[in-house]
């Protein structure tokens, strides 16, 4: 399989467009003509302050958000995605930075939550998801052993393994990860970065959303920074350097470029 | 996705002997609770409490609040709040009685006592019911009004609606058949009341076994097999313990007489007939065995809980969180009719009153019951059991003697009481 680099340089078809997306909210322009895209087995870092646009722009990959402009290409193909359903239906799985999980459920209730395995009578097999739910435990968290407790009961780590599992499970072909690492100790970042090695193996496209700029330089292929609800610039990660990626971030401006550039 | 390693299963800590029954003890407290309240007016009344035949009463003057409670956990656990149910009530009870003394006998010529009639005036009323509380749904859903507005709209609106209908004058005497829905005009006898009892106990047993087997097939830890029996054999006991109850409260003789006089046969001398139990109950069983297989084996029912707990994760998740709300309060305007259908069957008229302040006693059981106003928690069963020891508080104390204002007094401190003692208790588990 050829990496996503040489996919990009042949000039293939990425795995997700977003073309020239735009959305507002009261006036203020949130996300104003932004366009991304990941290639099959590619991890874009999306970087910017809080309040940058980059949770708001992912939020309408994942149905979320509606959008006011622009398009979203799946495989060279434009999509309409009014709702997580429909963004479900385009295998694109979202990890929330705030979890998005119901606390009052158990760890296989929020695992199948919307897609529940029935019974051949309809009724939902409460014992087969929880079979299921060790079984992708078992890979991503070892530890885990909180089963019939309801995920209030766990603590941060062992919400975010449910949370990722979520999203592993239904072999999800576009990810989209917002501060996974958020909640996370040493051990527990450690895992979600052999997570995403492995993901990207399979030739997952990945949309990481990060505060952190090490986590990206380890992490991505490529990054596009955002600030004030507009690109700054996308860069191969190979070619800068952390200082180049807090420059964009801060003053948002390209390397190479005078500091009072076009934006803001 | 191709390994398979499956989390190991760990045999479970040694526990009491009292923790491996797995209890619910919430739950256990409730029924302590209720036993407690049963004994106590049991003493004052010097036995006349735990008489069969106040038993029956009982379990049919509860009738109506249970099933409409069972719709209000549902609307609870998912943060919303209905204020209109007794009013709703009272507007399915004028359109029933409307349709089976006025618009079927005279203007649809079938004149009174109809076999059709019942079952017409069942369907209209269901449908009028379902149709309110979907209208209310869409209303919250869709519209983004908060439900306690929507509701305590309807609460007049509904209140006023009935009152419109019957020009406020009581519609009386029901059809014949529509009165055995009412309680003490419609039980199964004793012969059939066993055959029932029995039949439930095999089926709530069998749904034991299968649930353990499903477990075991996965080759998840079970219970031990004595604390699967004991719980099997409370389960029995409280069945067919019902059962024997409500068989003992006999038919009086003299009434006895009319009704074979009415058959045209005579009363042999000595002859003892038990009522054995009321057609309401029946239907009260039965909303409560489908609404906790809808809470807790559906898709609809998960979505509920789900909701309830964090609406934006279900929203996320694909759910359709709108048309959930319209569903959640279209089940309630359907138990609305429903709990209309029981009401004005008891009293064998629509009086313009019908429901009043039933709304406060509905949301009262749902939340001494464990339903919690912060939503995603909540139980069929103990707003049932709810329902059932509001009753019997007010019923004891009308027993006892206590003055009328007093009773409410002592309904409102005690509902106020048992949410402070369930705030303790989830705080000292720990739970949210």
């Amino acid at each position: 399989m050829k990496t996503a680099k040489e996919l990009r340089a042949e000039g293939a078809t990425p795995l997700v467009e977003m073309k020239d997306i735009s959305i507002a909210f009261g006036g203020i322009k949130a996300v104003d003509h932004v366009s991304v895209d990941v290639h099959p087995g590619e991890v874009v870092g999306l970087l910017g302050h809080n309040g940058a646009g980059k949770s708001t722009l992912i939020k309408i990959l994942s149905g979320a958000y509606h959008m006011d402009s622009g398009e979203i290409r799946i495989n060279g193909d434009k999509v309409e995605i009014t709702n997580p359903r429909d963004a479900r239906s385009h295998n694109i799985e979202t990890i929330y930075q705030t979890l998005a999980l119901a606390d009052n459920l158990d760890a296989a209730s929020n695992l199948f939550l919307g897609r529940e395995l029935v019974t051949p009578f309809g009724l939902v097999d409460d014992a087969a998801m929880e079979a299921e739910c060790r079984k992708i435990m078992g890979r991503l968290n070892p530890n885990f052993q909180k089963f019939s407790e309801p995920v209030s009961a766990l603590s941060g780590g062992q919400r975010q393994s449910v949370a990722i599992a979520r999203a592993v499970y239904f072999n999800a072909k576009i990810l989209i990860m917002d501060e996974p690492t958020a909640a996370l100790g040493p051990h527990e970042t450690q895992m979600v970065a052999e997570l995403i090695q492995q993901l990207k193996a399979e030739g997952i496209g990945i949309f990481l959303i990060d505060h952190d700029v090490h986590a990206v330089m380890e992490l991505c292929d490529r990054a596009s920074v955002m600030k004030n609800g507009a690109l700054v610039g996308t860069v191969d990660i190979e070619d800068v350097t952390d200082d180049d990626l807090l420059s964009m971030i801060i003053l948002g401006k390209n390397p190479g470029e005078a500091a009072d550039s076009t934006t803001d | 996705m191709a390994e398979a390693t499956t989390q190991p299963i760990q045999t479970p800590a040694k526990r009491s002997l009292f923790q491996q029954l797995e209890l619910d003890t919430r739950l256990l407290g409730m029924v302590g609770a209720f036993i407690i309240l049963c004994i106590g007016f049991n003493l004052l009344t010097d036995g006349r409490f735990l008489t069969p035949r106040n038993i029956f009463n009982l379990t049919i003057q509860t009738v109506s609040v249970a099933i409409m409670a069972s719709g209000m956990v549902f609307v609870i656990v998912t943060r919303h709040i209905d204020l209109s149910v007794g009013a709703l009530l009272a507007t399915c009870s004028a359109v029933m009685a409307m349709v089976q003394t006025q618009v079927l006998p005279d203007m649809l010529g079938f004149g009174l006592n109809h076999p059709a009639t019942w079952a017409i005036t069942i369907v209209v009323g269901l449908g009028v019911g379902t149709l309110i509380g979907a209208f209310h749904g869409w209303m919250v859903g869709y519209l983004s009004i908060p439900a306690f507005i929507v509701t305590l709209g309807g609460f007049l609106v509904w209140r006023n609606v009935a009152w419109y209908l019957t020009d406020g004058q009581t519609i009386g005497p029901l059809d014949k058949t529509f009165l055995i829905f009412g309680g003490i005009n419609g039980t199964m006898g004793t012969t059939w009341s066993w055959i029932i009892g029995i039949a439930a106990t095999a089926l709530a047993l069998f749904g034991l076994w299968s649930g353990r087997r499903a477990r075991q097939g996965h080759g998840f830890a079970v219970k031990p097999l004595w604390a699967e029996l004991t719980i099997a054999g409370i389960t029995a006991g409280a069945i067919l313990g019902l059962v024997w109850t409500l068989n003992s409260y006999l038919i009086p003789a003299r009434r006895l007489k009319r009704m074979m006089e009415a058959k045209g046969e005579t009363m042999p001398e000595g002859l003892e007939v038990g009522y054995g139990l009321p057609i309401s109950v029946l239907i009260l069983i039965a909303v409560a065995v489908v609404m906790t297989v809808v809470a807790r084996r559906t898709r609809l029912g998960r979505y509920i809980f789900a909701t309830g707990g964090n609406p934006d994760a279900a929203e996320l998740s694909g759910i359709n969180t709108r048309m959930l709300t319209v569903k959640i309060f279209a089940l309630m305007g359907f138990l609305c009719a429903l709990s209309a259908v029981v009401a004005s069957a008891r009293l064998a008229n629509h009086s313009n009153d019908i429901g009043t302040l039933d709304e406060l006693r509905v949301i009262a059981a749902a939340v001494i019951g464990g339903t919690a106003l912060s939503g995603g928690l909540g139980t069929i069963h103990g707003a049932i059991l709810g329902a059932l020891i509001m009753q019997a508080l007010q019923s004891g104390m009308a027993m006892v003697g206590v003055d009328a204002p007093f009773q409410n007094i002592v309904v409102g401190s005690v509902l106020v009481l048992a949410v402070l003692i369930d705030i303790q208790y989830r705080k000292r588990l720990g739970a949210k």
